[in-house]
């Protein structure tokens, strides 16, 4: 089954290459059929990683730490397969969302090869590899924001190209330095080498560049002002493919690098991190109750959730590791959910201004039954998704001592709940505004094309949540494969040593 | 020599950043071009400056041997900093063109309210 694990980039990169398809229909068709592929194959590892444990391949068959390896565990496996879905439902949604004129700049392909960058970043198990897949991904979302070139997109995608090669640079200086002290590049390797030698000092700026160079990627706190900038620019199923999986990324590679390399490191950084994760939770929501744009608002939340995955590693048990992997399951479901809502409430409306939107309640009872959901289960009510995983971390907060930060998470609950309630007001509940009902001019419908990935979205939230303990063991054997990588150096390396 | 190798890519590094500080278009671009350098050079010096001779087996003596990687690693990445380049020199292009100036103050539209 080794082949398995090339697919999830060869089938994107394929995706990719579409873009030589002449006609637009044609197009569409083989993208979409490569998207579904590429989420069957992510789910299909899933199951393999299940039953027959961790899978590793040697590209070119050169030996584990010379080459380069593509390894697929728990946490890679479910990282896959949710962005797989993510994928497959924009791919969906776009079909109607997305207009002609942005389709006809290779839109479908770029998606590929967002794709492929992402589940490069995902498959790979060397460090200067990851660089490598973060710069394919950013190069497809630079084109993915720009695309269409009104101003606000050249100009969020200014800040976002900028900060995010500050970052990629910082990633880089933080791999060679990685390399000049450890001599070696495989993350497997790295992890052994680290853990036999505790090195106090240098270790400490290496995890302190990795937290900088990710923290820009994931929209940390002082850290994130590209986001909101940049983020709300493009078409709306850009923005919800950004917002549901990019951010996630860099949380990903925070646990890969971070937690299994430097573990010790972390232990040092600890307070730095914690306090970091208050100030993103806190700021977030607040930047969000503030804003009176439904996809502004949003945006804002995305970096308020990266605040509680943060708190997370910070907290760094196998307790904090196994709730961070469930919320960012249903984060990453939610967040997409509710960005195709904004998007079908412009469909109907006409505009992003929460003041100028309204009346969708009765205009659109489906819509508005998918949002509260979806809103729900962001703000952690059961039986929804964000109630286990919130639960999850907050219980292994309490177990960690650490009550401040408990106390601060609630707080912001309580923030996103008023935030999520400020839109159903303005969006769904309130009657529509007087003035618009004659500038107005024609009763659009939804289609069903749009209605479809969201209520897919939803369902899966509910059934996360309904059916935690499946997720929940899940996402306990991929943070016990970040907690205790013994298992995973195994499976890289010993093949080749000999035991 | 190491000592150089860090004064030079830390005043590369430093001069980058300057640029990136001012407001017109292009000294971004030129101080994004500048960081990547500065980059490259501190990756060079990775490997140890006494080891000149070529990787290639029975061409040199082991000691004097080189390390590949590090060189492998700049080529990539000078390679990926052309690409990335290149791609910000035309949206930063298009920016001066859409917002009519080089000022990169003025581009504030997207974080104001609308």
């Amino acid at each position: 089954m080794q082949i398995l694990i090339i697919l999830p980039l060869l089938i994107p990169l394929l995706t990719g290459c579409t873009a030589l398809i002449r006609f637009r229909e044609m197009r569409q068709l083989a993208a979409l059929i490569g998207l579904f592929l590429n989420m069957l194959v992510c789910l299909l590892l899933l199951l393999e990683t299940q039953v027959n444990g961790i899978l590793v391949v040697q590209a070119g068959a050169v030996r584990a730490p010379f080459g380069i390896s593509l390894v697929v565990d728990s946490l890679t496996a479910v990282m896959l397969s949710i962005s797989g879905i993510i994928g497959f439902a924009v791919g969906i949604f776009s079909v109607t969302i997305v207009d002609a004129n942005h389709q006809r700049f290779a839109f479908y392909p770029l998606i590929g090869f967002l794709m492929m960058g992402i589940n490069f970043a995902f498959v790979t198990g060397d460090l200067f590899t990851l660089y490598v897949a973060f710069e394919v991904m950013l190069m497809a979302s630079f084109v993915l924001l720009a695309v269409g070139g009104e101003r606000g997109q050249i100009e969020g995608g200014l800040k976002y190209v900028t900060l995010n090669l500050i970052s990629s640079t910082i990633f880089l200086i933080a791999a060679g330095l990685t390399y000049a002290v450890v001599g070696t590049l495989n993350m497997a390797q790295l992890a052994a080498r680290m853990a036999e030698q505790p090195s106090p000092g240098i270790g400490t700026v290496l995890a302190g560049l990795f937290l900088i160079a990710f923290g820009i990627k994931a929209a940390i706190f002082p850290l994130f002002f590209w986001l909101p900038a940049s983020y709300h620019t493009p078409p709306i199923a850009v923005t919800a493919l950004f917002g549901g999986v990019l951010t996630k990324v860099g949380i990903y590679a925070m646990l890969r690098v971070l937690m299994m390399i430097f573990p010790q490191e972390i232990m040092f950084l600890q307070p730095l991190i914690l306090t970091l994760a208050a100030f993103t939770m806190i700021i977030g929501v607040l930047g969000a109750v503030a804003q009176t744009e439904f996809r502004r608002l949003l945006s804002f939340h995305i970096v308020s959730q990266i605040g509680y995955l943060l708190m997370a590693i910070g907290l760094f048990t196998r307790d904090s590791m196994t709730g961070a992997i469930f919320f960012m399951v249903h984060v990453i479901l939610a967040k997409t959910a509710l960005f195709f809502i904004s998007g079908m409430a412009y469909e109907l409306g006409g505009t992003y201004k929460l003041k100028k939107l309204g009346g969708l309640s009765k205009r659109a009872p489906g819509l508005a039954l998918l949002f509260l959901f979806a809103a729900f289960s962001l703000a952690g009510f059961p039986p929804f998704s964000g109630f286990w995983g919130k639960l999850l971390l907050i219980r292994a907060g309490l177990e960690a001592g650490q009550y401040v930060i408990v106390a601060i998470a609630l707080g912001v609950s309580l923030l996103t709940l008023y935030s999520m309630l400020k839109i159903w007001n303005e969006v769904f509940w309130k009657a529509a505004p007087k003035h618009d009902a004659d500038e107005m001019p024609e009763r659009k419908r939804l289609s069903p094309l749009m209605m479809a990935p969201a209520a897919a979205l939803v369902a899966l939230i509910i059934a996360v949540g309904v059916l935690a303990e499946p997720v929940f063991k899940l996402s306990e054997s991929a943070a016990v494969g970040i907690v205790e990588p013994a298992a995973y150096m195994q499976a890289v390396l010993a093949p080749w040593t000999g035991e | 020599m190491l000592l150089v190798f860090a004064i030079t890519a830390g005043v590369i590094f430093a001069s980058g950043v300057y640029l990136m500080m001012r407001r017109s278009m292009v000294r971004l671009i030129i101080g994004l071009l500048l960081v990547s350098y500065s980059v490259n050079l501190i990756l060079f010096s990775v490997d140890d400056s006494g080891t000149r001779g070529a990787p290639i087996i029975n061409s040199a003596e082991v000691e004097v041997m080189s390390d590949p990687l590090p060189q492998a690693l700049i080529l990539t990445a000078i390679v990926i900093s052309f690409g990335v380049l290149a791609f910000t020199l035309a949206l930063g292009y298009r920016a001066t063109q859409v917002a009519g100036t080089d000022n990169i103050d003025t581009l504030q539209s997207t974080d104001r309210e609308i």
